[in-house]
C-alpha cells in the first residue's frame, strides 16, 4: 500500500444533477477511478464548509463538490451560493497550506456522466501527484493547536479540541 | 439539538448481488461479513436480488423477528429502488425513513473492474450508510391538497391541447396567452407536413372549442406576473393588458378594423410580410374575437386625434380609458407551453436577410403561401408581382452551427421539403434547390414525403451555404441572387443563381424563457429550453413539483409531438387532481427557535421565500409548506440551529466518518493521530460549540 | 491615450498616403502614437509559408520591442494600420500564448539579440478598431468640418483584418459593419458592398496574374454595380492591387473602370477639413479628384425620398432591427 499512493476523495453530489450524473456514468459503464466516495445531498447548497473540513480532517485527501450547472439548479440558485462559499473556503484552505487541487467544485448535469467521471479521474491524478494530505501534521501541528502560525484558524475550525481537552 | 442515543439502533444490512452486476466486481460476501462486525449492526446478509419479493421478505421478517430498528440496503441507486425498500420497511411496521441505501452498483461495481478497490469502496459506502442510518429519525410524509384548477401558459397548439384535455375531463383551466388571440405559430402555417392538411382547418375548431368551453377561462392579451406557493396551492397574478375594447359590448363585427386609417407592418402574425391595422385581430378566425388597439401606433394615443374606430363602432365598445387589469386566482398545477421563437436570420449577415430584398425567412414564406396571407397564396418576389423562376431553400439556418445553435431544430428539413413541394405545385416551371447538410425525416410518413420530393424534381445539393450575394461575376448571374456553396457530394464549389432564397430558420427558446423559468422557479437549460424531469421517462414534468411543460418550450418539435406532449401534461395534472392529495418528501428545514439569534442570514438565502422573520420574537421560522428542502439555509446558519430533516448535520457528519472508515483506522499510509481518534467521541454535534 | 505604433514597410513606401493621413487623423482625435523603435518587417504573407519559425521570430522581435515601450503604465497597446502586419502580430502573440513550445523557441531566437517576449503582454490593435472602439463615432462626428455629402463609398475591409479573429474585436467577421458606420458619420453615402470581405488577390499578382486580375475585377465590378464613387480600404495590399492594377484589369477584360481607391483615414482627414495634399491625395494611380469633386455642401435630400417609396403592392422589406416581440404563443 505504501508503494503507490491512492488518494481518497469524498464527493458531495447533489441529488438532482451530479448524483444522477454518477448514476449515468455507472449505467453507461464508464470506468473511472474508484477513489471518490459519494455522499448524497439534496443540493450542493447544502454543503456546509464544515463538511469539507470534516472530511479532510477525518483522513480524506481531497473533497469534490458537484452540483448542477449555474442557472440549472433544481432549487433555483443553490449552486450559486455554493460557488460563493467555495471561493471563501478556498482562500481559507490556502492559508492553512492546503493545496488548491484538494477541494474542487464541479458542475455536472444529469446527462453529463462522462464529464463527472473525467473530473474524478482528473482529480485523482492530481492528488496522486500531490501525495497524502496529512491534515494533522500539516494543519494541526505537533501539539494539535495549529502549525505554521495559524492557531487562530485551527481553533475556529476545530471547536471540538476545546471540548475534548 | 436532538441527540439520539446510539444504543437503541439495531441495524440490518443487506448487500445485493444484483445477479452478477454487483457480485462480479464487489466481493459481496466479504462486505456482508465485514459489516456484520460493525457497531450496531445486528444482521448482515448478502442476497442475489434484494429488490425481488423474496429479498424484501428477508428484510420484513428480520425487522419483525430480530427487532431491527434501522435498515441499510447496499444495492443500486436510491433513484431506482429507494421507494421499494421503504415500502418493505413500512410493511414490517418500521417507519420508512429509518432506511438508507448505499449505491454500490452505479457508483461502484459498474464504474470499475478493480475488484479489490471496488470491494474497499463498497465497504466505505456501506459503512457511511450504517453510520448515517443510526441517526435517522422517523418522519412522516407531508400531505398536500391539490387545488383542482390548472393554469396553462401559452395558447399555441400545445397549450390548447392541454387545456382541452383537462377541461373535457371536467377540470377548470385558466389559459393565459400573451398575444391577442390563441393559435400560436400553428395558426400562421399554411399546410402541415407530411400529409399537407391545411393548418387552419384542423386548428380552428380546437380554438373555437377553447373559446366556448365552460371549463376554460381564457385570458388572452395577458401575461403571468407573479407565481406564489407550491404544488397544490399556487397563487397566480395575471396582468390582463388593456385592449381598449369593452368585451361586454364588442360583437367582433370588424368595422373598427375596416375604418382604422392607419396600417403598420405586422411583425408577429404576418412575420413582417404583411400589414395590419392599428386596431386589429391578428387573423379573421381569432379567438377571442375581440380586437385590440395597438397603443404604440394609434393616432389617437399619439396625437389625441382620429377616433375613427370609436365613431364607427355600432356598439360603442371602444374604450380609450381602459386600463390594465390585475387578476389573481388559485391553481393546483401549472403547465407551461410557451412555445418557441424563430431564429433571427439577421444574425447571419452573409445570408443577406434584411439587405437583399428577395431573401425570405421560412415564416415569411409560410405566410406567403397561405391563401389568407398577404399575397393571397401567390409566390412572388418582394415587389409583389414577379413570380420567381428559381427558388433556393437553405436548411439549418441557425441550427447545427456552433456559432448559433448546435442542436438540430428537428422541423426544418420537413418544412423545407414542404416548401419545395408547394413551389412545384404553384409554379410548375420553377426550379427548386434545397441546400441541406443531412435530410432528417424521422417520423410517420416523413421519409416517404422526402422520396416524393425527389421524384418531383427538386434539386438537392448537400453542403452548407457560404453566402447569398447579389455580386454577379458572370453575365448569367446579373440581377440574380447567387448562392455560393460547396457541393460536398461532388467536392466542388458551386454558384447557383436564383430569383428567391428562403432561409429555413431554426427554432430557439423564447427570448424571455430564462425570466419565465425564474418566475415559475424551474430550470432552463443552456439553450433556454425548459428542463424536463427526465429526458426519456418523464419528459413533461419538471424538477419543480406541480409544474409541467409541453411543446417547443421544452425543445424543438413538430406538431404531432407537441400535441402528444400537451396531452401527456394534461394526463399528469389530471392524475394529481384525481388523487386530491399528494404526499411530499418530508425533507424540510426547521429552525430551533429557542436557539435562533435572529441574524436573518437565512431569510434572503431561501430561493422560495419560505423563511419569515418574526419581528416580535426576533426569530426566523421556516414555513414548512413553502420549503423545498434544499438545505441552503441549513448550511448557512452561523449558529447551526436550522436542521434539515433527513439531511441533518449529524447524519451527514456520521456518513463522512463512515465513508472514511479505512483511512481513519488503518492509515492507508496515513498515521492515525490522537486528535482524530479523540474526535470520534464528539462527532454528533459538529456545528454547535457547546461550552 | 498613448499607443505604440507599428507602421510596417508598406506605410513607408507605397502606402505613404495611409501613413500621412493616419497621423493627421490621430492628431485630430487626440491619439498619441509612439513608433516602436528599430522595428523590422512583419514577414508579410510569404515568410510564414517558407519558414514558419523564422516568421514567428521575426514578428516576435517586434512584439518584444513593443513590450519594452512602457506606455500609459497599463499594458502596451500596439497599433498596426496595415492589415497584414496586424494579422501577423496578433497571430504570433496568439500562437505563442497557445503553445509554450513555440514561445520557448521564439524566445531562444530573440535571446540572441538580448530580447524576450511574454505572450499577452502587448495588445495588438488595428487602427480602425482603435478609432471605432476606443475613440468612438461620437468623437469622430465632433471633428467633422466638411462632411462628405453625396459621395458614394464602397467600404472594403479585405480578408486579413477580419479572419481569423484572434482578438475578438469584430462585431461580425463574416459581414463587418464598423467601417460602414464610420463612413456614415463622415456624411458619406455608404453602399452595401457585398464583396467587402473578399480577397483582393494579395501577392497573387506575382504568382498568377490571370487569377489576380479576375479577383480584382470582381471587386471593381461590384463597386461599379453599386455605383460607388470610391472604394475605401484599410489595407495597403488591397489598395495597391485595386488601384495599381485597375488599368491592367481594364485592358485584360476590355472594361472601363475608373474607381479611385482611398484609405479610410484619407476620407476622415478630408472630412475633418484637412487639405487633400495633407492626407496624401494625389499619390494614387486612379485619380481621385473627379470623384471627390462630387462632394456636396448640403446633405442630399431628394435621393433618399425617391428610394423610400416602394412600388404599390410590394411586400414590406424586413427592417434590419430585430423584432423580439415573439410570434403568437
Amino acid at each position: 500500500m505504501t508503494e503507490s499512493f491512492e488518494p481518497v476523495i469524498v464527493g458531495f453530489l447533489c441529488n438532482w444533477c451530479s448524483y444522477r450524473a454518477a448514476d449515468l456514468a455507472g449505467t453507461a459503464r464508464i470506468h473511472y477511478a474508484p477513489n471518490m466516495r459519494p455522499i448524497r445531498v439534496m443540493c450542493s447548497g447544502r454543503v456546509d464548509p464544515q463538511f469539507v473540513l470534516k472530511a479532510l480532517r477525518e483522513g480524506a485527501d481531497g473533497v469534490m463538490i458537484a452540483g448542477c450547472h449555474p442557472g440549472e439548479c433544481h432549487y433555483v440558485n443553490g449552486n450559486i451560493k455554493t460557488l460563493r462559499r467555495y471561493h471563501l473556503l478556498k482562500r481559507m484552505l490556502k492559508q492553512l497550506g492546503v493545496e488548491e487541487e484538494r477541494v474542487q467544485l464541479v458542475w455536472a448535469s444529469a446527462s453529463e456522466g462522462k464529464q463527472l467521471a473525467e473530473a474524478v479521474d482528473r482529480m485523482t491524478e492530481q492528488l496522486r501527484a500531490l501525495g497524502p494530505l496529512r491534515w494533522p501534521e500539516r494543519v494541526l501541528g505537533e501539539d494539535g493547536r495549529g502549525a505554521n502560525g495559524h492557531e487562530a484558524f485551527v481553533s475556529a475550525i476545530e471547536p471540538r479540541e476545546e471540548v475534548a481537552a | 439539538m436532538n441527540h439520539k442515543p446510539m444504543e437503541e439502533a439495531r441495524i440490518g444490512v443487506y448487500v445485493c448481488h444484483c445477479g452478477t452486476n454487483i457480485a462480479k466486481t464487489v466481493d459481496v460476501a466479504e462486505v456482508a461479513r465485514w459489516v456484520g462486525e460493525q457497531e450496531n449492526v445486528v444482521v448482515a446478509r448478502d442476497y442475489k436480488f434484494m429488490c425481488s419479493s423474496l429479498g424484501q421478505d428477508l428484510i420484513e421478517s428480520d425487522i419483525k423477528e430480530r427487532g431491527l430498528t434501522r435498515i441499510v440496503v447496499a444495492a443500486c441507486s436510491p433513484h431506482m429502488h429507494e421507494k421499494t425498500f421503504r415500502g418493505a420497511c413500512q410493511r414490517a411496521g418500521l417507519n420508512p425513513y429509518m432506511f438508507e441505501m448505499a449505491n454500490i452498483r452505479e457508483h461502484d461495481s459498474w464504474a470499475t473492474d478493480d475488484r479489490a478497490a471496488a470491494t474497499q469502496k463498497a465497504k466505505a459506502l456501506v459503512e457511511g450508510a450504517v453510520r448515517r442510518v443510526a441517526h435517522h429519525t422517523p418522519l412522516e410524509p407531508l400531505p398536500v391538497e391539490i387545488n383542482p384548477n390548472t393554469l396553462v401558459v401559452g395558447g399555441g397548439i400545445a397549450g390548447i391541447t392541454t387545456a382541452l384535455e383537462l377541461a373535457n375531463a371536467g377540470y377548470h383551466v385558466y389559459l393565459v396567452e400573451r398575444e391577442p388571440s390563441i393559435g400560436g405559430h400553428m395558426a400562421q402555417l399554411d399546410k402541415t407536413f407530411p400529409t399537407l392538411d391545411c393548418s387552419a382547418c384542423i386548428l380552428t375548431p380546437k380554438m373555437v372549442e377553447v373559446g366556448q368551453h365552460p371549463n376554460i377561462t381564457l385570458l388572452s392579451y395577458s401575461e403571468v406576473e407573479k407565481v406564489e406557493g407550491y404544488i397544490g396551492n399556487f397563487t397566480i397574478t395575471v396582468r390582463k393588458k388593456a385592449r381598449y375594447i369593452n368585451e361586454e359590448l364588442c360583437t367582433g363585427c370588424g368595422i373598427c378594423e375596416e375604418k382604422c386609417p392607419k396600417r403598420v407592418v405586422d411583425h408577429v402574425f404576418e412575420a413582417g410580410l404583411g400589414y395590419r391595422k392599428v386596431v386589429y385581430r391578428p387573423f379573421p378566425q381569432a379567438v377571442p374575437k375581440y380586437p385590440v388597439i395597438d397603443r404604440e401606433n394609434c393616432t389617437y394615443f399619439l396625437r389625441g386625434k382620429c377616433r375613427a374606430c370609436q365613431i364607427f363602432c355600432p356598439t360603442k365598445a371602444i374604450d380609450f380609458e381602459q386600463e390594465d387589469e390585475i387578476i389573481t386566482f388559485q391553481v393546483g398545477n401549472i403547465v407551461l407551453a410557451t412555445g418557441y421563437d424563430l431564429f433571427d436570420a439577421r444574425r447571419i449577415p452573409q445570408y443577406g436577410y434584411g439587405r437583399l430584398a428577395n431573401v425570405f425567412t421560412s415564416m415569411e414564406f409560410e405566410r406567403m403561401v397561405n391563401a389568407a396571407g398577404p399575397t393571397g397564396g401567390k409566390i412572388v418576389l418582394r415587389d409583389g408581382v414577379t413570380e420567381p423562376k428559381s427558388v433556393a431553400i437553405i436548411h439549418c439556418v441557425g441550427s447545427r452551427d456552433k456559432n448559433y445553435h448546435e442542436y438540430c431544430s428537428k422541423v426544418c428539413c420537413m418544412y423545407s421539403l414542404k416548401f419545395a413541394h408547394l413551389v412545384h405545385e404553384r409554379l410548375p416551371d420553377a426550379e427548386v434547390y434545397n441546400f441541406y447538410i443531412d435530410i432528417r425525416a424521422p417520423g410517420k410518413g416523413y421519409e416517404e414525403f422526402y422520396h416524393r420530393l425527389l421524384h418531383e424534381g427538386t434539386h438537392f445539393i448537400r453542403g452548407r451555404v457560404a453566402e447569398v450575394t447579389d455580386a454577379a461575376r458572370q453575365p448569367g448571374e446579373e440581377g440574380k441572387l447567387i448562392v455560393q456553396v460547396e457541393d460536398t457530394l461532388i467536392g466542388k464549389q458551386r454558384r447557383i443563381p436564383v430569383d428567391m432564397v428562403i432561409l429555413s430558420a431554426g427554432l430557439e427558446a423564447r427570448h424571455d424563457s430564462r425570466e419565465v423559468s425564474q418566475l415559475f422557479k424551474m430550470g432552463c437549460d443552456f439553450d433556454g429550453f425548459f428542463v424536463e424531469r427526465h429526458p426519456k421517462l418523464d419528459p413533461v414534468a419538471t424538477m419543480t413539483e406541480g409544474i409541467f411543460i409541453a411543446g417547443c418550450a421544452q425543445g424543438p418539435k413538430d406538431i404531432p409531438d407537441t400535441v402528444a406532449q400537451g396531452a401527456a401534461a394534461a394526463a399528469r395534472v389530471a392524475g394529481l387532481i384525481h388523487l386530491g392529495t399528494v404526499m411530499m418528501e418530508p425533507v424540510r428545514a426547521y429552525i430551533h427557535e429557542e436557539l435562533c439569534s435572529g441574524c436573518r442570514i437565512c431569510n434572503t438565502l431561501c430561493p422560495y421565500n419560505a423563511i419569515v422573520f418574526h419581528e416580535d420574537r426576533q426569530v426566523s421560522e421556516v414555513i414548512t409548506a413553502l420549503c423545498q428542502g434544499c438545505g441552503t439555509c441549513v448550511a448557512a446558519c452561523p449558529s447551526g440551529v436550522i436542521s434539515g430533516a433527513h439531511f441533518t448535520n449529524e447524519q451527514i457528519m456520521s456518513q463522512i466518518e463512515g465513508v472514511l472508515w479505512d483511512v481513519r483506522r488503518n492509515g492507508n499510509g496515513k498515521q492515525p493521530t490522537v486528535n482524530i481518534q479523540q474526535s470520534t467521541a464528539n462527532v454528533q454535534q459538529p456545528t454547535v460549540n457547546e461550552p | 491615450m498613448k499607443y505604440g505604433y507599428y507602421p510596417g514597410c508598406s506605410l513607408e513606401k507605397n502606402a505613404r498616403a495611409y501613413h500621412e493621413s493616419a497621423l493627421v487623423v490621430a492628431k485630430r482625435l487626440g491619439i498619441e502614437f509612439e513608433e516602436t523603435p528599430d522595428w523590422n518587417c512583419c514577414g508579410a504573407t510569404e515568410y510564414f509559408a517558407i519558414n514558419a519559425l523564422a516568421g514567428y521570430a521575426l514578428v516576435g522581435r517586434n512584439l518584444a520591442l513593443a513590450a519594452r515601450q512602457k506606455l500609459n503604465g497599463q499594458g502596451n497597446q500596439l497599433v498596426a494600420p496595415c492589415s497584414a502586419c496586424f494579422l501577423n502580430l496578433s497571430k504570433t502573440d496568439h500562437y505563442m500564448a497557445e503553445s509554450p513550445e513555440l514561445a520557448e523557441k521564439v524566445n531562444s531566437a530573440l535571446a540572441a539579440g538580448g530580447l524576450s517576449y511574454e505572450p499577452g503582454s502587448v495588445r495588438v490593435r488595428h487602427l480602425l478598431d482603435v478609432i471605432v472602439d476606443d475613440i468612438g463615432y461620437m468623437t469622430v462626428a465632433e471633428q467633422v468640418r466638411k462632411p462628405l455629402y453625396g459621395l458614394r463609398v464602397a467600404p472594403y475591409y479585405g480578408c486579413l483584418v477580419v479572419r481569423p479573429d484572434y482578438q475578438h474585436i469584430h462585431d461580425e467577421p463574416e459581414y463587418p459593419l464598423c467601417m460602414d458606420g464610420l463612413l456614415k458619420v463622415l456624411g458619406a453615402e455608404v453602399v452595401d458592398y457585398p464583396v467587402k470581405t473578399h480577397c483582393c488577390g494579395g501577392h497573387m499578382t506575382q504568382i498568377s496574374e490571370e487569377t489576380a486580375l479576375e479577383m480584382i475585377r470582381r471587386l471593381l465590378k461590384s463597386a461599379a454595380d453599386y455605383r460607388a464613387d470610391v472604394i475605401v480600404t484599410l489595407c495597403p495590399m488591397c489598395q495597391l492591387n485595386l488601384d495599381a492594377y485597375q488599368e491592367q484589369v481594364n485592358k485584360h477584360f476590355g472594361a472601363d473602370y475608373h474607381i479611385p481607391v482611398l484609405y479610410f483615414t484619407q476620407l476622415m482627414g478630408l472630412a475633418f477639413g484637412a487639405s487633400p495634399k495633407e492626407v496624401g491625395i494625389g499619390k494614387e494611380f486612379v485619380d481621385a479628384r473627379p470623384a471627390l469633386a462630387k462632394i456636396q455642401e448640403e446633405p442630399p435630400q431628394n435621393a433618399k425620398q425617391k428610394r423610400s417609396r416602394p412600388p404599390k403592392g410590394a411586400l414590406p422589406m424586413p427592417s434590419m432591427l430585430s423584432h423580439h416581440k415573439g410570434g403568437g404563443q
